[in-house]
C-alpha cells in the first residue's frame, strides 16, 4: 500500500487548482497603479563600436517618459559573477564589467542599446524603433578555438585575450594521469561538441518595479527562482540600495531550468528607472528577446582519453575542454564548466585516476551559464560517449564495461580522484532495474522486427552520478565561491494549530507547495491541509539561496524537517508541564502528546493553543509562542545516480530519427512525493532528448542568432517524445541530510543525451555502418544521414 | 480607435482599441483575463489557446477587432458552473498533468477542444492535437495521461511512474 500521507505519498498537488482555473499570479499577471512601460533597443550587430546613439527624435514621440542609454548607468555595479575560479598558473579569472546598457561598445546580438520608458507598451516599442543607432562593426569572435588564437581581437578591449581562464582540476594528479596514458594497453579518444542550448521555459522573463518616495522602499516583482540572491546581488553590487530598502518578490513563476537564476539588467534597469521616475515601471520578455538575453547552456568543446587495461577495467581519463563564456560571465558562468563539472566528471566507475582541465573563452555571443543539470550533463555526456566508443574498440558489450567497473555497494563511503566523497549509492541495482524495466533481454527481437520494417534499431545506455544539492558553504567557499549555500526555513505554527512555512527555496514547477507540507506533516502528524507553505518574498522569508542545483529537497526540505524538530521539541516542554509531566515521560506521535504509562493525553491544537494564550505557562522557562527557524548548511554534496535506456528506431533512408522507448532507473535516495519526483524525470529527460536530437543554437559568420525562435528552434512537442518509464525504487538514503534525500530535478536531463545518441550510434552501427562511431548533437536527420552515406 | 465588443466568458466586454491590439492582449489587459498567457510571438507555443465561437484559436494570432462580436472562453470560465474544476481540469490533478502551470491553459483548452470531436482519442491522436501546444516541464507524459483519463479511457499503457 503507497502511503497516504506525509514523506512517501503521492500527494496530489495544491498548487495544481489555482494554475488550472487560470488563477496563478505571474509577474506579468501584475499591474501596478500608474505603471509605465519599458521596450529596450538592442544591437542587431554582434560585435561593434557605437559611433551614433540619437535618441531625439524618438524621446519626442507620443507616451515618452524617459529614455535612457548607457551614460545613464555607468554608474552602477557590473552586473555581478558570483564565482571567481583560479587559473592553473595561480591567476584569477578575467572577470570584465558587465554594463546593464552598452557603454560604448557591443560585444552580442541583442545587446541592449537604451531603454524606452513610455506610457503604453507599444508607444515604447515604437520609440525604441525610432532611436537612431550607428554602430561601426567589427568582425565577430564566435569559434572558441579561434578566439585563443594570439591574433584574434579581444572581445573586451580591456582584456588582452578571450581566455576566461585555463582550469586543471586535479592539478597535482596531472602527471600521474599522464603517466596512466603511457603504460596503458587502450586508449580511447573521442572529440565531441556539447551543443549550445537555450532553457525556454514557458513563461519569458518580466520584472515590474515600484518605489515608496515616503518610505524610500523598491519593491521588485521578477521571474527569479531565487529572489534573495537577487536582492543581494542588485542591492549590493549593482545599484548600491540597502536590503532593508528593497524587497523582492518572485511570484508563480512559470519555469525556469537555471535561465532565471541570474541577476539581469533588465531587473536592475526598472528598479533604478522606478526611483528615478516616481512610478512603477514594467518590462516584459518576448518570445524573441528570451532568446537574445536569456542565458544560454552548455556549449562545450571537448576531447576526452580513456585509458583501459586489457579487461576493459578503467585506469585513467583526462579532458580538454573549452567552454564558451560568451560575450559576459553572469553569476554562475564560470562555476557551472569546473566546480559543477569536473567532481562528477567520473561518474559510477572506480577509475582510479582524472584529469578534468576547461579553458573558459569570451566570444561575441549571448552570455552561457546554468542549463538544467549544469556542468554535470556536459561530463556525463563525454564519460558516457568514450565508454560506448571503447567497447567497441575492446570488443565488450556496453552493459558489461559500464557493470565490471562501478563502485561496488560496499565501497561506500567512497573517495573519488576528482575531490569528493560519494556518500551511498548502488549503481549495480540501478542498472539491473533499468534492464529488467526495458526488458533489454527482447531487445534483439525488438530489432529484428524492426528490421523487417526496413527500419535500424539500437539501444543506448547511460550510467550515471551527479554532484548537486548545492552546497557545503565552507568548501565552496575554498572553491571560490563567494556566497553560502545553506538554506533557511520558518516554521510558524498557528494559535489554533495550523502551520505557515517559510522557505527560502522557490518553487517554479517543483510543487514546494505540496511536499514541504508532506515533510511537516510527517513530523507533526497532522493533516497536510492544515500546513500552508510560503515562498518567494524576500519580505516573509528571513533568507534563502533559492532553488537550482537539485538543492531544494536536499537542503531547503532539511531546513524545514530541523526547524519543524525544535517546534516539536519545545511543544513536548510545554505538554509536559501542561500535564505535570517529566518532560522525558512524554511522546509525541500522529498529533498527540502521550505521557508514557498513563492515559494523560493532549492534542496537537491544545498545545499550539497553550502556547498563544499562556495562562498555564512554565514563565520564566519558555517563552510564549510556537515558531521555529533553522538554517541548514548540509556537509557534503549529495549524489543522485541511475541507469537510463533508450531505443531509437532510425529511418536509413531519411537518416530521422524515432526514440521509441526510454526508461529511467535512477536513485534520488528517500522519495517525498514519488508521483512529483515522476514527473521531474519525465521533464529532465524530456529536455534530454531535445538537445540530443532537436535542439541547436545557431549564429551565423556575422554573429546573428539564426535559431531566434520557435519557429527555429526545436523544443519537443508532444509528438516528438515518447510515454517514458521511470523508475525510483532503487534507494540509498544520502547520508548527511535529515531526510535522506539526494535531489531529483536535473536527472533526466544530465542523463538522457548520451542514452540518446549511444542509442543512434548502436542502431547505424547495427545496420552495417561499422566505420560510425559518433555523430555529434543533435542528431538531426541531415547529421544522421549525412554520417550514414559518410560510413 | 473602433470600439469593439466581445463576450468573454459570457459577460460582455467593450472597449476602445488600438487596431493592432492581438485579442491575447485584449483578453488580458481589457477583459482582465490573465489566465491566457503569452509564451512566444510566433503562434507557436498554444499558452494563449482559447475557445472563439467554439472553435480552438491561439489568441495571440488574432486582432482583437477580428473577434469583435464573438464568444471566447478562456481558461477562467472553463470549470463547472459551481466553479469545481471540471473533469478535465480534474484529470490533470489527478495525474500529475502540470508543473509550473504557464502552458496549462492552452492544454486545457486544447484538450476540451479535442474531447469535443473526438470523445476517445488514442495516445497518438493526442499527441498529434497537441502539436500546437508546448510544454517544457511535464515532457507531456502526464499531459497526455490526463487526456486519456478525462475521455474515460484506460490510462495503464501509459505507465504511471
Amino acid at each position: 500500500m503507497p502511503k497516504d500521507h506525509g514523506i512517501g505519498a503521492p500527494s496530489k498537488r495544491r498548487e495544481d487548482p489555482r494554475f488550472l482555473m487560470g488563477k496563478g499570479r505571474y509577474t506579468d499577471d501584475i499591474n501596478l497603479p500608474g505603471q509605465a512601460y519599458v521596450a529596450f533597443r538592442r544591437s542587431d550587430v554582434a560585435s561593434g563600436t557605437i559611433t551614433r546613439l540619437d535618441i531625439s527624435r524618438a524621446a519626442a514621440m507620443p507616451g515618452v517618459i524617459r529614455i535612457f542609454t548607457g551614460d545613464d548607468f555607468k554608474d552602477a555595479g557590473s552586473l555581478p559573477c558570483a564565482w571567481e575560479v583560479t587559473s592553473r598558473d595561480g591567476s584569477k579569472q578575467a572577470e570584465p564589467r558587465h554594463p546593464i546598457l552598452a557603454e560604448g561598445v557591443v560585444r552580442h546580438i541583442g545587446e541592449a542599446l537604451a531603454g524606452v520608458v513610455a506610457e503604453t507598451q507599444a508607444e515604447a516599442m515604437d520609440a525604441a524603433e525610432a532611436i537612431e543607432v550607428e554602430i561601426s562593426e567589427h568582425v565577430p569572435v564566435l569559434d572558441m578555438a579561434e578566439a585563443l588564437k594570439d591574433d584574434a581581437r579581444p572581445v573586451h578591449e580591456s582584456l588582452n585575450s578571450n581566455q576566461c581562464f585555463d582550469w586543471g582540476f586535479i592539478e597535482d594528479n596531472k602527471a600521474a594521469v599522464d603517466a596512466a596514458f603511457e603504460d596503458a594497453h587502450h586508449v580511447t579518444t573521442l572529440e565531441l561538441v556539447n551543443n549550445r542550448c537555450v532553457a525556454n521555459p514557458m513563461e519569458p522573463r518580466c520584472a515590474v518595479a515600484e518605489y515608496n518616495k515616503g518610505t524610500e522602499e523598491y519593491t521588485l516583482y521578477s521571474t527569479t527562482q531565487n529572489p534573495h540572491v537577487i536582492r543581494l546581488m542588485m542591492g549590493a553590487f549593482v545599484l548600491s540600495i540597502p536590503e532593508n530598502k528593497l524587497r523582492v518578490v518572485a511570484p508563480d513563476v512559470g519555469g525556469a531550468f537555471g535561465s532565471k537564476i541570474y541577476h539581469y539588467g533588465e531587473e536592475a534597469f526598472v528598479t533604478r528607472a522606478a526611483g528615478l521616475l516616481g512610478r512603477p515601471v514594467k518590462w516584459t520578455s518576448s518570445r524573441s528577446e528570451a532568446f537574445l538575453t536569456d542565458a544560454q547552456g552548455r556549449d562545450h568543446v571537448t576531447k576526452i582519453e580513456l585509458a583501459l587495461d586489457e579487461e576493459g577495467m578503467f585506469l585513467a581519463f583526462r579532458t580538454d575542454t573549452l567552454a564558451n563564456m560568451g560575450a559576459y560571465l553572469r553569476l554562475f558562468s564560470t562555476v557551472t564548466p569546473t566546480y559543477l563539472h569536473g567532481p562528477a566528471a567520473g561518474g559510477p566507475y572506480r577509475t582510479p585516476l582524472a584529469y578534468v582541465r576547461v579553458r573558459a573563452v569570451f566570444t561575441n555571443t549571448i552570455p552561457v551559464d546554468a542549463y538544467r543539470g549544469a556542468g554535470r550533463p556536459e561530463g556525463t555526456y563525454q564519460l558516457e560517449r568514450v565508454i560506448d566508443k571503447a567497447a567497441y574498440e575492446m570488443g565488450l558489450s556496453p552493459v558489461d564495461i559500464r557493470r565490471k567497473n562501478f563502485i561496488k555497494p560496499d565501497e561506500f563511503p567512497y573517495q573519488t580522484p576528482l575531490a569528493v566523497l560519494y556518500d551511498s549509492g548502488n549503481y549495480h541495482a540501478t542498472l539491473d532495474k533499468l534492464l529488467e524495466i526495458s526488458d533489454f533481454g527482447g531487445f534483439e527481437a525488438r530489432k529484428a522486427a524492426a528490421a523487417q520494417r526496413g527500419k535500424l534499431r539500437g539501444f543506448g545506455f547511460t550510467t550515471w552520478v551527479e554532484c548537486s544539492g548545492l552546497a557545503p558553504s565552507q568548501l565552496i567557499g575554498q572553491l571560490g565561491a563567494r556566497a553560502g549555500l545553506y538554506e533557511s526555513a520558518i516554521v510558524r505554527v498557528n494559535p489554533t494549530g495550523g502551520v505557515t512555512v517559510f522557505t527560502g527555496s522557490h518553487s517554479h514547477g517543483q510543487g514546494h507547495e505540496t511536499t514541504f507540507a508532506q515533510i511537516v506533516a510527517d513530523q507533526l502528524g497532522i493533516d497536510e491541509s492544515l500546513i500552508e507553505v510560503s515562498h518567494g518574498d524576500t519580505a516573509k522569508i528571513p533568507f534563502g539561496m533559492g532553488t537550482y542545483g537539485s538543492r531544494s529537497g536536499a537542503v531547503g526540505g532539511a531546513a524545514i524537517l530541523k526547524a519543524t524538530e525544535k517546534v516539536v521539541a519545545k511543544a513536548t516542554r510545554l505538554a509536559a508541564h501542561l500535564m505535570e509531566a517529566d518532560e522525558a515521560d512524554v511522546s509525541f506521535s500522529d498529533g498527540m502528546f502521550t505521557v508514557r504509562g498513563t492515559n494523560k493525553s493532549l492534542d496537537w491544537s491544545s498545545v499550539a493553543l497553550a502556547a498563544y494564550v499562556p495562562h498555564n505557562y512554565p514563565a520564566g522557562e519558555m517563552e510564549p509562542g510556537l515558531e521555529e527557524s533553522a538554517f541548514f548548511d548540509p556537509e557534503n554534496f549529495v549524489y543522485p545516480a541511475g541507469a537510463y535506456g533508450c531505443e531509437v528506431e532510425v529511418d536509413p533512408g531519411t537518416g530521422e530519427t524515432d526514440v521509441v522507448g526510454f526508461w529511467a532507473a535512477d536513485d534520488f535516495g528517500v522519495v517525498i512525493n514519488p508521483m512529483i519526483v515522476a514527473g521531474q524525470q519525465h521533464g529532465g529527460v524530456a529536455q534530454g532528448i531535445g538537445q540530443a536530437l532537436r535542439e541547436h543554437t545557431v549564429y551565423d559568420a556575422s554573429g546573428q542568432l539564426l535559431s531566434g525562435s520557435f519557429m527555429d528552434y526545436s523544443i519537443p512537442r508532444a509528438s516528438d517524445v515518447p510515454s517514458f518509464v521511470v523508475d525510483h525504487s532503487c534507494q540509498t538514503p544520502c547520508e548527511h541530510n535529515p531526510l535522506g534525500v539526494k535531489g531529483c530535478g536535473e536527472a533526466g536531463a544530465i542523463g538522457s543525451p548520451p542514452a540518446v545518441v549511444n542509442a543512434v550510434v548502436d542502431a547505424l552501427r547495427g545496420g552495417g555502418h561499422d566505420a560510425i562511431t559518433h555523430i555529434d548533437m543533435p542528431l538531426t536527420p541531415q547529421r544522421v544521414w549525412k554520417a550514414m552515406q559518410a560510413g | 480607435m473602433p470600439e469593439i465588443t466581445i463576450s468573454v466568458n459570457g459577460h460582455a466586454v467593450s472597449a476602445d482599441v488600438e487596431p493592432r491590439t492581438l485579442l491575447s492582449g485584449f483578453l488580458r489587459e481589457i477583459a482582465d483575463q490573465t489566465g491566457t498567457h503569452i509564451g512566444c510571438d510566433t503562434s507557436q507555443c498554444g499558452a494563449c489557446a482559447v475557445h472563439l465561437d467554439g472553435s480552438l484559436v491561439k489568441s495571440c494570432a488574432m486582432l482583437a477587432v477580428e473577434a469583435d462580436g464573438a464568444d471566447v472562453t478562456t481558461i477562467e470560465g472553463m470549470t463547472n458552473a459551481d466553479g469545481s474544476l471540471s473533469v478535465i481540469q480534474a484529470a490533470f490533478v489527478e495525474h500529475h498533468g502540470l508543473q509550473c502551470g504557464f502552458c496549462t491553459p492552452g492544454m486545457i483548452m486544447a484538450a476540451a477542444a479535442l474531447l469535443q470531436e473526438n470523445p476517445k482519442p488514442s495516445e497518438a491522436e493526442i499527441r498529434e492535437h497537441l502539436e500546437g501546444n508546448l510544454c517544457r516541464c511535464t515532457g507531456y507524459h502526464n499531459i497526455v495521461r490526463a487526456i486519456l483519463a478525462a475521455s474515460g479511457q484506460d490510462v495503464a499503457p501509459i505507465a504511471a511512474e
